[in-house]
């Protein structure tokens, strides 16, 4: 119990189109432990970064209900100014696109350094300056005096990504959210950024949740993971489980579009991400997805079922779900 | 005669200074490259950003203009302004990397997919419709659709109508600059298998340009890796993924995420070992100013930059 930093329960975000509110996010609950690095992982359209968002508070106009809990604080019903205080110190965000997540106009070492000025009043300005160098070094950039004074257009796409990493970083957070780190990265430069936040986890002990849709990326860095579709955790369950004996329709479907070694086609997932204006709001969100899965074998309001020790499962129609092009084996298994 | 040939391809551009904005020096986007192509075959074109694989890709079908070398394309030059080659626009094709933008919002399906059609057959209004229904049949998107907008269609769809374009003059090249990097897996890979049909229908060659060595290796027979505008190395998929020789090809296939959670150690150190290897026989790889060596051929099929013996 003391371990637990981050708890989320029955999390809905919704936004307001026309008169209506549709919830992104959908009974979301979770939990996080320290120093535990938990996998997010959905296609877009799946309410990943609309619950990455929620937990930062960032959404402006949505409705938010449910309790998010970091520290036992119950972040939904935090006055903006208290926000102010823990955005940025005992919680970081580090955001998708370093193009556009620094400001143009204002040099590196400042943009480090306001995030220091906030936060820590007992930093002089010689302090501060002192911290950001340390902080630029500790993100591997060489040079650190020099980075200080220049300005984002200077820096190559991994060093910009660094550069925000260092300010998410610098009050030393509790708890860190990656919003897809590396997606706008190459792949040296993601094998980088990726070794790096693991060595900070070392360092910082934060919790970390990393929102990505690269299954690669999951294998390589989560404790655990969870599956989102159509705004709810469809499974969770710890990396290995995961990886070895994954068991909700969406999640083996996702892991076998991958292209893998000796692979001639690969597998496709039927429809489309229905928007957020037609989501099915009842029974299982995946049913339209496999039609050819009787539709007495789903639930009628799914649920998340424990398969084995902290595996979680929603609906029941996993048990009788098969791949079309590999019918025969599934029914060679049964029989 | 080969079906593609570029030979010692450069692509400059200028950097313009000093006090009558003279051109002060250029930046080598394309620095000597060369390679042929087979029809009918999928050629894989790998590098970083800036690495010039997407200039490459771009020379070869007009839309940058080549500083010095040659291309032939079924033994004609195409470099050479003044033969008017419009065979080669019609067969020499262009799938975009980004569906969002690569389809002009305001037009209707009908009229981004008729236009290649437009500019080269004259075609009746029914028998453009018609061909038009029979393209969006083969990329299956339904033929009802021909009177809506881009922005009626998903991400994957969008990709399709673009393809739809690509191949309606049944185009013998294409050139797939990184076709499904804005893509989900799920939709990535309904993208990918198309192609794949599509290609053995039409007898396509396709030259996919990628920084995706997951897709890459999936897709194509044969692979190049590009590096500052050069080529470090030249090879079918099997001489790349199992026996690469330069080190730059090894720090890019050692960055590749494993997808299997219980070889992350091993995948850590390896990367380790990799990028120590890379520190220190950089010099033994690159010349003085970081730039790949010509390449030296290693086997019939592998070709790999290193310094010239002796």
């Amino acid at each position: 119990m003391t371990n637990e930093l981050l708890k989320i329960k029955n999390l809905t975000t919704s936004f307001r189109i026309g008169d209506e509110y549709y919830a992104a996010v959908d009974d979301v609950s979770l939990t996080l432990n320290k120093n535990e690095v938990l996998g997010i992982v959905g296609e877009s359209g799946s309410g990943k970064s609309a619950l990455a968002f929620s937990i930062m508070r960032l959404h402006t106009r949505a409705k938010i209900e449910g309790e998010i809990s970091l520290n036992n604080r119950n972040i939904v019903e935090m006055s903006k100014s208290k926000l102010n205080k823990i955005r940025g110190d005992e919680m970081a965000m580090i955001f998708q696109d370093p193009l556009t997540a620094l400001n143009p106009l204002m040099p590196i070492g400042r943009q480090i350094e306001e995030t220091l000025f906030l936060h820590n009043k007992r930093l002089g300005q010689q302090g501060r300056k002192k911290r950001v160098i340390e902080l630029i070094n500790l993100v591997g950039i060489p040079r650190a005096e020099r980075v200080y004074e220049q300005f984002p257009h200077e820096l190559s796409g991994g060093m910009r990504q660094r550069i925000i990493i260092a300010i998410a970083i610098a009050n030393d957070p509790e708890l860190l959210i990656a919003d897809e780190p590396t997606t706008a990265l190459d792949v040296t430069i993601q094998a980088q950024i990726l070794d790096l936040i693991r060595e900070l986890k070392e360092k910082i002990h934060a919790g970390i949740i990393l929102i990505t849709h690269d299954l690669g990326v999951v294998a390589e860095m989560a404790d655990r993971v969870a599956v989102m579709y159509a705004g709810q955790i469809v499974e969770i369950a710890t990396v290995e489980r995961l990886f070895e004996n994954p068991l909700h329709p969406y999640t083996r479907s996702l892991l076998n579009s991958v292209p893998t070694e000796g692979q001639d086609r690969l597998h496709v997932i039927q429809g489309v991400v229905p928007s957020l204006k037609n989501l099915p709001r009842t029974g299982c969100r995946f049913a339209e997805r496999i039609p050819w899965v009787d539709a007495s074998y789903h639930e009628e309001n799914p649920t998340l079922h424990e398969v084995e020790s902290g595996h979680f499962v929603r609906c029941t129609c996993h048990k009788h779900f098969y791949f079309l092009d590999k019918k025969e084996e599934q029914e060679n298994v049964v029989s | 005669m080969s079906f593609l040939e570029v030979k010692d391809l450069q692509v400059y551009f200028p950097i313009k200074g000093g006090i009558f904005n003279r051109t002060v020096d250029y930046i080598k986007a394309v620095d000597g490259v060369s390679f042929e192509l087979e029809q009918g075959k999928t050629y894989g074109l790998v590098g970083e950003s800036g690495s010039g694989k997407s200039t490459t890709g771009r020379a070869i079908i007009g839309l940058e203009e080549v500083t010095s070398g040659q291309i032939f394309f079924e033994g004609k030059d195409i470099t050479d302004k003044k033969a008017k080659n419009k065979n080669f626009r019609k067969d020499v094709q262009m799938i975009f990397q980004d569906p969002y933008s690569s389809l002009n919002p305001r037009k209707r399906v009908l009229d981004i997919v008729a236009e290649p059609l437009r500019n080269f057959e004259k075609l009746s209004k029914q028998e453009e419709k018609k061909r038009v229904q029979e393209l969006l049949d083969i990329v299956n998107v339904s033929t009802d659709s021909i009177y809506k907008y881009p922005h009626e269609f998903s991400g994957g769809q969008r990709q399709r109508i673009g393809v739809a374009r690509a191949i309606a003059l049944k185009p013998k090249l294409i050139i797939a600059d990184e076709p499904v990097s804005a893509l989900d897996v799920s939709v990535q890979a309904q993208v990918l298998n198309f192609l794949q049909e599509i290609q053995k229908e039409l007898n396509l060659t396709y030259l996919f340009i990628s920084h995706d060595l997951g897709v890459v290796k999936h897709m194509c027979d044969n692979i190049s890796i590009m590096y500052k505008g050069r080529y470090v190395e030249q090879g079918s998929t099997k001489d790349i993924f199992e026996n690469p020789q330069h080190i730059y090809t090894k720090r890019l296939i050692a960055a590749i995420p494993d997808i299997d959670p219980k070889n992350r150690d091993k995948q850590f150190k390896f990367r380790q070992e990799v990028a120590k290897e890379y520190r220190e026989s950089y010099d033994t790889y690159f010349d003085g100013d970081g730039l790949a060596f010509g390449l030296q051929s290693i086997s019939n099929t592998h070709k790999v930059a290193l310094p010239e013996k002796g």
